[in-house]
């Protein structure tokens, strides 16, 4: 999604207004419940949410010239500084070590990478399309973010082709995007 | 895993070279220099993270795949190392371009090009000269399609001492900076 990612590709920029931004924030904690502890501190109530909108009408959403998270149609997809800040509050997969290079190079995860034995797999199944953290075998952080294409189940029972498409990794566009 | 009281947010140390957490380093395209920069900035990490003793946890691939793993990476860094290397040169050989313009008899425009592959903002470059010197000045683009910030009024002596003063402060002391007068305005724009 964020390959190529630089000024240029930012139409317009605005304020959002505190009404938006308080339904965007009922949003967030609706898509994810874990953070609704923290989501006063990623969205003070007095801070100047921006929104640029983007190329291929994708949507982010910045403060203090931050990335906080961004969306592409429905979906709001938390941006990996802010996964860093809260691990926990996110659903999260695992993948070998073998396959860390090429998620970093921004390949699609395939399933046997996310099945093997360095990988880990959430215990409760997770549905289709849920949005997940990558995290890799032998580190802490995560290092992307993607959306399930199939079912974990699914995952395990197929263990053949793609199983997250990925949005977002370290060093991709997004990430090397600064003010 | 989560708790009910407010979490803290966690404070991932980012390698100042590659902009990654400091464990992806070795996935990242600077690897060396990530190592070096880690060392002064961070040496208890570095000692954590590299020292011989640190060996890699429980990796799950055979070593033969980890093998052909590091070799494909210490391909690539070394290919980015190369690329860079080339980069700095062809930025060391490229030069800022002054151009003194003549309108009329007494009066000249001065354009200066060249100045993008230094990652300079020219927009903002245009307003300093603009209340520097009190003149106009406007970022345009030339014949090639490149940036170049035109200011009105003789001031190319000036710009050339200020030029030279922000490309040394970036480190780039031995770009060239030159200064060529031209007659006629519709001359073809060189830059080099």
């Amino acid at each position: 999604m964020f390959k190529k990612f630089t000024k240029d590709d930012i139409h317009t920029r605005s304020n959002v207004k505190s009404s938006i931004q308080r339904a965007l924030k009922s949003k967030l904690v609706a898509q994810y419940p874990k953070l609704e502890s923290t989501i006063d501190d990623i969205l003070p109530k007095k801070s100047q949410l921006v929104l640029y909108k983007c190329e291929d009408k994708i949507q982010l959403y910045l403060i203090d010239n931050e990335v906080v998270f961004f969306q592409q149609f429905d979906e709001l997809i938390p941006s990996l500084t802010l996964v860093h800040k809260y691990p926990d509050a996110f659903p999260s997969v695992q993948v070998d070590r073998g396959a860390i290079k090429f998620v970093l190079s921004g390949a699609n995860i395939m399933c046997p990478g996310l099945t093997s034995a360095g990988a880990k797999l959430p215990e409760e199944p997770l549905e289709k399309e849920t949005t997940v953290t990558i995290y890799a075998e032998g580190k802490q952080h995560a290092m992307a973010v993607g959306k399930l294409l199939m079912s974990t189940d699914e995952i395990k029972s197929v263990n053949k082709g793609i199983g997250i498409e990925l949005f977002h990794h370290l060093g991709d566009g997004l990430w090397m995007y600064h003010e | 895993m989560s708790e009910i009281e407010t979490v803290q947010p966690v404070k991932v140390i980012y390698c100042q070279v590659c902009t990654f957490p400091v464990e992806y380093c070795e996935f990242g395209k600077l690897f060396k220099k990530c190592k070096t920069s880690l060392e002064s900035t961070n040496p208890e990490l570095y000692e954590s993270m590299y020292s011989d003793s640190a060996k890699p946890q429980g990796s799950s691939l055979s070593a033969e795949r980890e093998a052909k793993m590091t070799e494909s990476l210490a391909k690539m860094q070394l290919k980015e190392e190369r690329k860079l290397e080339r980069e700095m040169e062809e930025l060391q050989k490229s030069k800022v371009l002054i151009k003194r313009i003549q309108r009329t008899k007494h009066k000249a425009v001065i354009s200066i090009a060249g100045l993008e592959v230094f990652g300079v903002d020219m927009k903002s470059l245009a307003k300093t000269f603009a209340s520097k010197f009190a003149t106009g000045a406007s970022v345009t683009k030339n014949a090639e399609k490149k940036d170049e910030v035109v200011i009105q009024g003789d001031v190319g002596d000036e710009v050339e001492a200020y030029l030279t003063g922000i490309l040394a402060e970036k480190g780039m002391v031995n770009v060239k900076v030159e200064q060529v007068s031209e007659k006629k305005p519709k001359k073809k724009a060189s830059t080099t």
